[in-house]
């Protein structure tokens, strides 16, 4: 069956011309297989999208506030760097599989020895009257998110044909900005063509629990409007839906056009064979616009299955044959666990807990697994659709669902497929782990692709990672390690849902409830997000953040003052002498941060030291800016080229009070003698002849490193900035407890310039240092005048400390009321809303 | 923990071996405090039900736990981590170790504390 290829297939230099039609997973996708195996083929890429390829199952974070550019499948480096000639923003309107040529909108012409269609499909719209009218969008395409989300910010309603998956994902996404949402759908249960009633049965109401209505059974008829915008539903039943915004998630419609006009087979979608070669013997077709064996594949898995065959017969490699793909599915809203896969209906082994909401399901035929369902608990679905497509024959379905259920990483076979968006199997996880020697999840999702996709599949390429590496691997990838949640999952919720706390978040999402070592991550986290106008909830926070002192290993404390710059006044030594002989201090030290340590303070003495100290926490015990080391520089020192010690306490005064996800520490030199240590501080600003030097990332403790450099600029203005903007990067993208010196090992230094640097993020980064700067609380010790819980700094056996201030100072220090004469067992709450921007006592002298 | 069934005046309490540690308006949600009964300091905690009570000093090396993190049941002692359940007063993951776990009475907002073993 398979055509012999064209014997002029090869171009006069020997290196073949192979043009690919479109910018989607298939097209990206087939030009990787290519490349994989011919590096010298002149591939073009004609793609009609005005962006580079970029994922489209990620979709929904554009409802998230993200932006198209972080979905982008590859960097734009990556075409050039493989030879890959890229056309954006063009499309292909003809095709001439005679003559070998193509044509594009803007009318180049392309000359080809084999073109591969990779166009993808667009959404079904029927021909229900009322269609065209504004408000009615599909979910595709950026364009769609836009309108949606505009839509929802408005409050408006919204109505979702269509209760698959990607209906169901709209819907969330809607109801997740608060809007009221209704999903439509025709047939008598959600997912009718992956889940069995039963599965459905439990998904509905896990929907309307995350603020989805669903209406089954409903036919539309008619959409209403008004001055053509849609206003509404009308169905065959008679029952009417208001709506201003109608989302059409029926299906999809492949892109044929430009194949028909060539002549080409076309049914549902351009008729393929075994090889993925069309009716035309040199023209190839992959992705959502092909048909094989009558089967049109909605998902990215099939994809990745048709290109590496299609790579093969386009390069007369060995032969190879497509015959088809397993259907998988898997439902991406965070608190909803539904898997299936293959068949759904028939006989098997089931296992369900309603308690917990759980439902597994086999099906069985022919003594063979042919399908599965799994929902509330998903555990073990990767075996299961290796033993679906390997046609797995099973005595015992019961024991087949336990083991399953037990299965871990190690128990995978190397043929699974571990990523379904991307096509990656455990056994090339694993190569990549030896080849490379990968020690985090991180660097194997950049190598192999797995989990750079929908990323539901990250966990399992962490466990992959711990089997291989013997649990020898050092990261932090989930914040909230008990619900595998990341930071980016946790973020992406606080975001779409405006959380405001901790314990809002613990409510949306379950975080932090296990066993509550995240919630310092999630305080910050919160924080960062809301730009320090959160409402802070001190329980959230370590000892160390609640008394704002360094605790000792005898209990007591230490008090470390803001001595900005290292650069003090003989006023402020007399006072903290003074301070010391008071309250008996055991030890005065002065620290490697260039300021002094008063050490030993009992909890309660702190807030009357810190008021006979007059100066400013220098927050030694925080996740948060340290210190700003300096030089003399060119005040006193020969060869100081620029003010050092002025511009140290500049910035140091910019940056005092933030928090961040790891402590902060700055040094600013007068010249690279270094002697401030600016090369191994996490920012470190050196002068040089005609301007600063900022390096960013260095390290001088359990690591060395010496930072890299960020930037040249001509003056300390200059350098602040690129500093406050690298900061605050650091302070939105980093994992809590990742130092610069990682981060940057992480990031890498270019992608960090391409962000800081480019005009437009530089500036919204600056201007959010700015609002979350001006809600910072710049000295917590103003604590000790308005504390924010009962007994802040006391015991319940120590005298609360007193000078000036009732113990339970400010209206909103209230405490919980209960005069209640039975016991309390639910007592209100000690959260307290403080506002940080006004700390109103300012007497201090700092 | 929190015997609910039992009403008694404060010096029926007293007498029967409860002292009277402070009132629940004392003790921030989820935070803890330290009291002293008889030479021996006790951490007091306001949970999201309730109330507990344990030994103050953590087993390992004396970590102050009532300045520990509170979480399902827990605390986490504030100097190298040691996870301590509030409702046994075992280390988790440490078999053998454990804490003294005492009783709390709260009477209308006044919390009282029963060494164990003091009934
Ligand atoms: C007081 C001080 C030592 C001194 O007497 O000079 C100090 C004391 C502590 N350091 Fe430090 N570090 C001090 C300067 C440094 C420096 C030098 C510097 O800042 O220029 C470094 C290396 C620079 C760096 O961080 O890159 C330093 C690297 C560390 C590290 C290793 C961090 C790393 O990721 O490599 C730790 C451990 C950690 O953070 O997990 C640490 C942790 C600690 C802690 C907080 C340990 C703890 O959790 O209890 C110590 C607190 C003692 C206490 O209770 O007061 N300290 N520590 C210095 C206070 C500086 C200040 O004024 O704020
Ligand atoms: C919101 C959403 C969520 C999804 N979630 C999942 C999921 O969780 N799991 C899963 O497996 N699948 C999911 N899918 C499906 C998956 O995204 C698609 O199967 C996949 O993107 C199809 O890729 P493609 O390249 O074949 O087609 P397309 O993505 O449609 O790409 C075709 C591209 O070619 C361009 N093009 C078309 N004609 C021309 C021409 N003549 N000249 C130049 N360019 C042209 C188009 O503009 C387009 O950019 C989801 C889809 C959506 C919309
Ligand atoms: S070097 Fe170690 S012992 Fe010394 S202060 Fe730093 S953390 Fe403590
Ligand atoms: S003293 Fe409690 S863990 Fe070490």
């Amino acid at each position: 069956m398979p055509a012999t290829p064209n014997p002029t297939g090869a171009s006069p230099s020997g290196a073949r011309k192979i043009l690919v039609v479109g910018g989607g997973i298939a097209a990206q996708s087939v030009v990787e297989a290519l490349r994989d195996r011919d590096a010298t083929a002149r591939i073009t890429m004609v793609c009609e999208e005005p962006r580079l390829p970029w994922d489209r199952v990620s979709l929904s974070h554009l409802l998230i506030d993200g932006s198209v550019d972080e979905l982008q499948l590859r960097p734009g480096t990556w075409y050039e760097d493989h030879g890959v000639e890229l056309l954006v923003g063009e499309r292909v309107t003809e095709l001439d599989p005679v003559g070998h040529t193509a044509r594009t909108s803007s009318g180049i012409e392309i000359a080809w020895d084999r073109c591969i269609l990779a166009t993808g499909s667009d959404a079904l719209m029927p021909p229900i009257p009322g269609i065209d009218q504004e408000g009615v969008v599909a979910f595709r395409s950026p364009e769609d998110c836009a309108t949606i989300q505009a839509s929802a910010d408005a409050g408006r309603p919204a109505a979702v044909i269509g209760g698959g998956l990607l209906g169901l994902e709209a819907a969330r996404g809607i109801a997740a900005r608060g809007a009221t949402v209704t999903v439509v759908h025709l047939m008598d249960r959600l997912m009718e063509r992956q889940l069995d009633a039963n599965a459905a049965a439990l998904l509905a109401p896990a929907m309307e629990e995350l603020g989805v209505e669903v209406l089954l059974e409903k036919s539309t008829t008619r959409m209403r409007g008004v001055d053509g915008h849609v206003t509404g539903l009308d169905f065959a039943d008679g029952t009417t839906l208001d709506a201003d915004l109608v989302v059409m998630a029926i299906g999809i419609k492949s892109r044929t056009d430009l194949a028909k006009a060539a002549g080409l087979e076309v049914g549902r979608g351009i008729v393929v064979d075994d090889r993925l070669q069309t009716s035309a013997p040199d023209v190839f077709a992959v992705g959502e616009c092909a048909e094989h064996r009558g089967m049109v594949y909605g998902i990215v898995a099939p994809i990745h299955d048709q290109t590496q065959v299609c790579a093969e017969a386009v390069l007369d490699g060995p032969e190879a044959a497509y015959t088809g793909s397993i259907l998988s599915a898997k439902l991406k809203i965070m608190g909803v666990d539904l898997v299936s896969i293959g068949a759904a209906e028939g006989s098997g082994a089931t296992v369900e807990d309603r308690e917990a909401r759980s439902y597994r399901k086999l099906v069985v035929q022919e003594g063979k697994l042919v399908g599965a369902v799994l929902m509330g608990d998903i555990k073990g679905h990767e075996l299961l659709l290796d033993k679906v497509r390997t046609g797995h024959e099973v005595d015992d379905a019961l024991a087949l669902l336990a083991e399953a259920s037990q299965a871990s990483a190690a128990d995978l076979p190397d043929t699974a497929q571990v990523c379904n968006c991307n096509g990656v199997c455990k056994g090339e996880i694993v190569q990549a782990i030896q080849d490379h020697d990968l020690g985090s999840t991180a660097e194997v999702v950049a190598r192999t692709r797995a989990g750079a996709g929908c990323g539901t599949c990250k966990p399992l390429v962490k466990e992959i990672l711990l089997d291989v590496r013997g649990g020898n691997v050092d990261e932090n990838t989930y914040l909230c390690a008990c619900l595998k949640q990341t930071r980016e999952d946790i973020a992406g919720q606080i975001r779409a849902q405006g959380l405001e706390s901790v314990s809002e978040v613990a409510a949306a999402c379950g975080t932090g409830r296990e066993c509550g070592g995240c919630n310092p991550g999630l305080a910050y986290l919160v924080s960062e997000i809301n730009g320090n106008r959160h409402r802070e909830e001190r329980h959230a926070r370590y000892i160390n953040d609640r008394v704002h002192g360094n605790i000792q290993k005898d209990g007591t404390f230490s008090v470390v003052p803001r001595m900005k710059g290292g650069k003090t006044t003989s006023d402020e030594l007399r006072r903290i002498a003074d301070a010391a002989d008071k309250y008996d201090i055991q030890t005065i030290k002065v620290t490697g941060g260039q300021r002094i340590d008063l050490l030993g303070v009992k909890k309660e003495d702190l807030p009357a030291i810190w008021e006979d100290l007059g100066m400013a926490s220098g927050m030694a015990y925080a996740k948060s800016v340290r210190t700003v080391k300096t030089c003399v520089g060119s005040d006193h020192c020969r060869f100081g080229l620029d003010d050092s010690m002025g511009t140290g306490i500049e910035i140091e005064g910019m940056l005092e009070g933030l928090y961040t996800p790891a402590k902060v520490k700055l040094g600013v030199t007068g010249c690279p003698r270094n002697c401030a240590e600016a090369y191994i501080k996490d920012i470190g600003l050196v002068a040089i002849e005609g301007g600063w030097e900022v390096y960013v990332g260095g390290a001088g403790g359990t690591e060395v490193r010496k930072g890299d450099l960020l930037c040249t600029v001509g003056d300390k203005d200059e350098a602040i900035a690129a500093s406050i903007t690298f900061l605050q990067y650091y302070r939105e993208t980093a994992e809590y407890k990742e130092r610069t010196y990682t981060y940057m090992e992480r990031m890498g230094l270019e992608a960090v310039q391409a962000v800081v640097f480019d005009e437009e993020r530089g500036a919204a980064l600056r201007e959010r240092f700015h609002l979350a700067q001006a809600a910072a609380i710049r000295d917590p010790w103003l604590e000790r005048r308005k504390p924010v819980v009962a007994n802040q700094f006391s015991e319940l056996d120590t005298e609360a400390p007193v000078f000036g201030f009732a113990p339970m100072a400010g209206d909103e220090a209230e405490a919980p009321a209960s005069s209640a004469a039975e016991p309390v067992l639910a007592a209100g709450s000690a959260t307290l809303a403080i506002t940080y921007s006004d700390p109103t006592d300012g007497s201090n002298d700092r | 923990m929190i015997p609910t069934d039992i009403a008694l005046a404060a010096t029926d309490l007293a007498s029967a071996g409860w002292v009277k540690v402070g009132t629940v308006d004392d003790l921030p949600e989820l935070e803890g405090r330290r009291t002293t009964i008889e030479g021996r300091k006790v951490a007091v905690f306001r949970l999201l039900d309730g109330f507990a009570a344990i030994d103050a000093e953590c087993p390992h090396k004396r970590g102050p736990l009532q300045d520990g993190l509170v979480a399902d049941g827990c605390v986490t002692c504030p100097l190298h981590d040691r996870r301590i359940d509030l409702g046994t007063g075992e280390v988790m993951g440490h078999e053998g170790e454990s804490v003294s776990v005492h009783e709390v009475y709260v009477d209308g907002t006044d919390l009282w504390v029963r060494l164990v073993g003091a009934a």
